[in-house]
């Protein structure tokens, strides 16, 4: 044991006498946290519209003024001909089309119905879905109120109306933050884990210590331990500074107890220490490293939830979620900090989490070959 | 010079595939001795050398280092001797005085031996200047001086280097050839691999490999006895020139 104290004061000392290492474990979790939530945000804001509009009455004004007030959209062009627009939609000024025919207003009124016609640019799904949702419920909102104001009702409602109230429990504002910042971090705590832990070990070889380290009495878990304790440790670090930034900057504050968050942290840190230390051992220069590195946490930011929603994968996408230990820190991250749950709520991802970690560190150590 | 063994090779060969690296070989190194390897590259000197320091499991024969088996017996054997490699083996991002302490503590030195002995070591090497200073702003030949003094700072038994001067000047050279006198006065076993033939000259007894074999083994004196030549770098060529195996 006394040998670990001797790599691990040596570890510290050349981590933190290494100021672009330093650099990049402080400043990478305050960059992200403060520029990535703004950007990888799916609201929908800033959706062009353009109208055309035959009918020019106070309603189809109404109708529009309605549309712009919803803070949805920008009104990006009002025309009355239909091959304007189109001009439009080509040049990507805007996403969508709403055509108001010519009498609506007067069909409306005498005929109880009128017609309205949406067109969406499609190029970017997401937005032209949400865009083409958000103007539906609009006009939905709108048709109401015309009717209650201006229609006579029957004495009893001709068709049966379910009135859905819904509650958004957990993130009452529907602040895509929320839902961001906990999985931010994550990516942060696997940066630090994988990237660096294991760029230190392939340093050691490229630079020939390895082989003078081989020869002493050192033991392999010795040398094992003395690389993983010191990023385990800076890996709680960033945690800890970036559920700082999160709270000083978004106001999130964990609804659950932030030792759940931490202890489950612990494991996970375990978890992805061995696979550095596993990607470490198959590689001989940092840059194999550096690209086996960045290969793999591509994979898991995509495939863990974090951008997309796993549920909406095909099935052998969401298999795949299955094996990637960031899906799981991210479920727990966004379930502790935004649903407060507790540790019995997140057993079953800890088992998992502890699996990860022996199937990792037992194949990063098999591998590791103190005689080769 | 007493003659308890502190190294036995006894047939000794290492196959990589189809390849033999080190062929058949067998020699014995007294304790104190300075025992020197030549050859040329490719020849089978590092092979051999990582074998007999636990870095590498031989293909078959026998060999025990310190009295340690070199199949079994590893992690003792480690912890008898010092190694210092053709790479520069310290850390450049700790200071003198970090990777003394170091290198003394993973092999278990006590707080007090250390302290005591890295004054001595630093005043000897005249770094009291540089002990607090980064490995990396010294110059290589004080670099593989103190590698050196690192690699016998816990006493061991038998100190195994693998082209120790490489890239060394001469005056830094004939330094550091000090330095493994006063080693070898002390006891230690001091086994070397080296090209440069003046080098071979200091050694106690040389033995050179040509295609993974012992071609000669012998004083120098002997050695240059035996081949009628003026010098070892004579010897040298006229063993060397029948090597089969081209430079690697």
């Amino acid at each position: 044991m006394r040998s670990l104290r001797f790599l691990l004061q040596k570890e510290f000392r050349q981590i933190f006498r290494n100021t672009s290492i330093l650099r990049i474990i402080f400043l990478m979790p305050i960059i992200q946290l403060l520029v990535l939530p703004w950007a990888a945000d799916y609201e929908m804001k800033n959706i062009n519209i353009t109208v055309i509009d035959h009918d020019h009455s106070p309603y189809s004004r109404q109708l529009i003024s309605k549309i712009t007030a919803s803070g949805y959209f920008i009104l990006q062009d009002y025309t009355s001909s239909y091959n304007q627009s189109l001009v439009d939609i080509e040049k990507d000024k805007s996403d969508l089309i709403l055509e108001i025919p010519a009498s609506f207003q007067k069909n409306l009124i005498k005929e109880n119905e009128s017609k309205l016609f949406v067109a969406v640019n499609a190029i970017n799904g997401v937005k032209a879905n949400l865009g083409g949702a958000y103007l539906i419920s609009i006009i939905r909102n709108f048709n109401g109120n015309i009717r209650s104001k201006w229609i006579q009702f029957p004495r009893f409602n001709p068709e049966l109306n379910i009135n859905v109230v819904s509650s958004d429990w957990y993130n009452p504002e529907m602040n895509y933050k929320y839902f961001m910042v906990p999985g931010i971090l994550v990516i942060l705590v696997t940066l630090v884990g994988s990237f660096l832990a294991s760029l230190n070990i392939v340093k050691e070889k490229e630079i020939g210590t390895i082989e003078q380290i081989n020869v002493t009495p050192i033991k392999k878990y010795q040398f094992v331990l003395g690389k993983l304790i010191p990023f385990w440790v800076l890996g709680l670090i960033v945690l800890g500074i970036g559920l700082g930034i999160s709270r000083l900057f978004y106001g999130i504050i964990s609804a659950g107890n932030l030792f759940v968050i931490f202890g489950f942290a612990a494991v996970y840190l375990l978890a992805v220490l061995g696979l550095g230390l596993l990607i470490s051992t198959y590689t001989s220069t940092q840059q194999q490293a550096m690209l086996i590195s960045f290969f793999l946490i591509m994979i898991f930011v995509l495939l863990g939830g974090l951008y997309t929603s796993i549920d909406s994968m095909p099935h052998w996408a969401q298999m795949m979620t299955k094996v990637n230990p960031v899906t799981y820190f991210i479920e727990v991250m966004r379930m502790v900090v935004l649903k407060g749950s507790g540790f019995a709520d997140i057993k079953n991802q800890f088992l998992i989490m502890l699996g990860f970690a022996m199937v990792l560190n037992g194949w990063a150590v098999l591998s590791y070959r103190k005689r080769y | 010079m007493n003659d308890v063994k502190a190294i036995t090779v006894d047939h000794l060969t290492k196959k990589f595939g189809n390849f033999t690296a080190v062929d058949n070989i067998s020699f014995e190194v007294k304790k104190g001795e300075i025992f020197g390897f030549l050859g040329a590259n490719g020849a089978g000197k590092t092979t051999a050398m990582r074998m007999l320091c636990g870095l590498s499991i031989p293909s078959s024969g026998n060999a025990t280092v310190a009295g340690f088996d070199v199949y079994h017996q590893t992690e003792k054997i480690k912890k008898n001797i010092g190694y210092m490699s053709q790479k520069f083996s310290l850390y450049e991002d700790l200071t003198v005085k970090e990777n003394i302490r170091f290198y003394a503590g993973i092999y278990g030195k006590s707080n007090e031996f250390i302290k005591n002995k890295t004054g001595v070591v630093i005043k000897d090497l005249h770094l009291e200047k540089e002990a607090n200073k980064l490995v990396k702003s010294l110059p290589l030949g004080w670099k593989q001086k103190l590698a050196f003094s690192v690699a016998i700072f816990h006493e061991p038994e038998i100190v195994f280097l693998d082209e120790p001067t490489g890239g060394v000047d001469p005056v830094t050279r004939r330094e550091f050839w000090n330095l493994i006198y006063e080693a070898a006065a002390t006891g230690i076993t001091v086994f070397v691999t080296t090209h440069y033939m003046d080098e071979a000259e200091y050694c106690n007894r040389v033995c050179i490999m040509v295609d993974g074999r012992i071609d000669a083994m012998d004083t120098p004196q002997q050695l240059k006895k035996a081949c009628d030549a003026a010098s070892m770098d004579e010897v040298f060529l006229k063993l060397a020139r029948k090597a089969l195996r081209s430079d690697t």
